[in-house]
């Protein structure tokens, strides 16, 4: 199965139906992924498959084929925003925390409150009550990195 | 993932002719699409069957189009590409309405038309919009097509009249003369599971279709009855509690969405019945 992950071309012998996931953390060793509920509703296995937000527990391998696939370790562009989450506390125990980054990776320049809150509804966090969320990514918006988050 | 990969054989065709010619040789066989319901099964250790069918990869079925009067959506159409569509938001502005309020955006870049009709859960979002529309779901097989009013498309509780050798490949939507209206009520905006839905047309012959009140969803046709002849829609809420039948379910009690269903009711007349104002799904 051969598809691109951060950039590099990359052949991995798996079924095709093992989630994506899976593939990512145990095929590719790209642990930064994680799993939350296995069901589609947190977004803590979020990853970008041609620059579109998915979670990754509901993607069989199969269908990636050919295509591009971002994980959290090849979120190269997007400095600002990981600091952002840093230095707002936008992080605490770290579960969600490479999901909301993926997705908040694909928010345009400077993003509303609104825009941030209903891009991230599919990303839960048990921790830090949105607040240190909202501000970090508004925060990045604002640095405007590269002209995106 | 709760279930074993081992057993499960995945059929990869590379156009719609060989997918139904796969589905004709190797049937049955359960399509895939966004997954955003099979893998929820899949993950959960209840596989739906062990040998399916990738349909993610035939890029024919993804098409939004207009012809004549007709908008033509493939059945791969996801969410995303619904909302974004300027066709859809043009001519079906509620179901451009319902596909910004399914799942989050990680939902919406996946899951497709095709496959919420294909789960056809009471509940489905896109349905009522259909019912509404008057829409027809178009079935083919390995010999040929066959066009289905959606409206005769289910026959009960998830059960419809598509054979396993068939694929939805489209919906076919003509022209809806009047103002749209679409609400969905749950527990919060995003991710949660309708408690009730309701999609409208206010026309010199309403329509009325909601999801969530029934086995499947339900064209409301002597609530359309009454508010055609009589727009007393008092007496509207009155035919609609005789229409439908709610269940106590875990989001939610039969009395709830009886009150919800009529109170969304008297909310479409009151939206759409002031010529000037905006309709509440263009904002
Ligand atoms: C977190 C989360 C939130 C959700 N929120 C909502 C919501 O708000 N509203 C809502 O309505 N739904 C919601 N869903 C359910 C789901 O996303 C939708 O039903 C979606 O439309 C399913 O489409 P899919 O392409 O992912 O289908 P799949 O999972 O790929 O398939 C679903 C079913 O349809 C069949 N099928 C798919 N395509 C075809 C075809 N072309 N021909 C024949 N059969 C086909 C499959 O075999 C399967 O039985 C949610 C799901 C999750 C995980
Ligand atoms: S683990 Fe994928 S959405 Fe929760
Ligand atoms: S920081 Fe713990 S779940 Fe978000």
């Amino acid at each position: 199965m051969r598809f691109t992950l951060n950039g590099k071309v990359v052949n991995v012998r798996a079924h095709p139906m093992k989630r994506l996931l899976d593939v990512l953390r145990e095929d590719c060793h790209l642990t930064g992924t994680k799993e939350g509920c296995g069901e589609g509703e947190c977004g803590a296995c979020t990853v970008l498959v041609n620059g579109a937000a998915v979670t990754s527990c509901l993607v069989p391998v199969g269908q990636v084929r050919g295509a591009r696939v971002t994980t959290i370790e090849g979120l190269k562009r997007h400095r600002a925003l990981q600091e952002a989450f840093v230095s707002e506390g936008g992080a605490q125990c770290g579960i969600c925390t490479p999901g909301m980054i993926m997705t908040a990776s694909t928010l345009g320049p400077s993003p509303s409150l609104d825009e941030i809150r209903s891009a991230l509804a599919g990303n839960l966090c048990r921790c830090t009550g949105y607040g240190g969320i909202y501000r970090a990514v508004q925060r990045a918006g604002k640095k405007k990195h590269g002209g995106r988050l | 993932m709760r279930t074993p990969l081992s057993p499960l054989r995945l059929f990869e065709p590379r156009s719609l002719r060989d997918a139904l010619r796969l589905l004709a040789d190797e049937g049955p066989l359960v399509p895939l699409a966004g997954c955003t319901d099979v893998y929820v099964s899949l993950n959960a250790g209840a596989p739906p069957g062990t040998r399916f069918l990738n349909l993610w990869a035939l890029d024919e079925l993804r098409r939004i189009e207009v012809r004549g009067s007709t908008l033509m959506i493939g059945a791969l159409a996801t969410y995303t590409q619904l909302a974004r569509s300027k066709p859809v938001q043009a001519r079906l502005p509620m179901l451009a309405a319902a596909a910004r309020e399914i799942g989050g955006i990680q939902i919406q870049n996946r899951g497709t038309i095709g496959g919420n009709i294909g789960t056809g859960s009471p509940a489905g979002d896109s349905l009522p919009v259909l019912a509404a529309a008057a829409a027809v779901v178009v079935l083919q097989n390995a010999r040929g097509r066959r066009q289905v009013p959606f409206n005769r498309f289910y026959t009960g509780y998830r059960a419809s009249v598509r054979r396993p050798d068939e694929l939805i490949v489209a919906v076919e939507v003509p022209a809806v003369d009047g103002r749209q209206w679409f609400r969905k009520v749950g527990t919060r905006a995003a991710q949660a599971i309708s408690k009730v839905v309701m999609a409208g047309v206010r026309a010199d012959r309403p329509r009325v279709a909601l999801g969530s009140v029934a086995p499947t969803v339900i064209r409301a046709t002597r609530t359309e009855a009454v508010l055609a002849e009589t727009g007393d829609v008092a007496e509207a809420r009155r035919a609609l509690m005789t229409e439908i039948a709610p269940i106590d379910d875990l989001r939610s009690t039969a009395a709830y969405r009886r009150r919800v269903a009529g109170n969304l009711l008297e909310r479409f007349w009151a939206d759409t019945g002031i010529a000037d104002r905006r309709s509440p799904i263009a904002d």
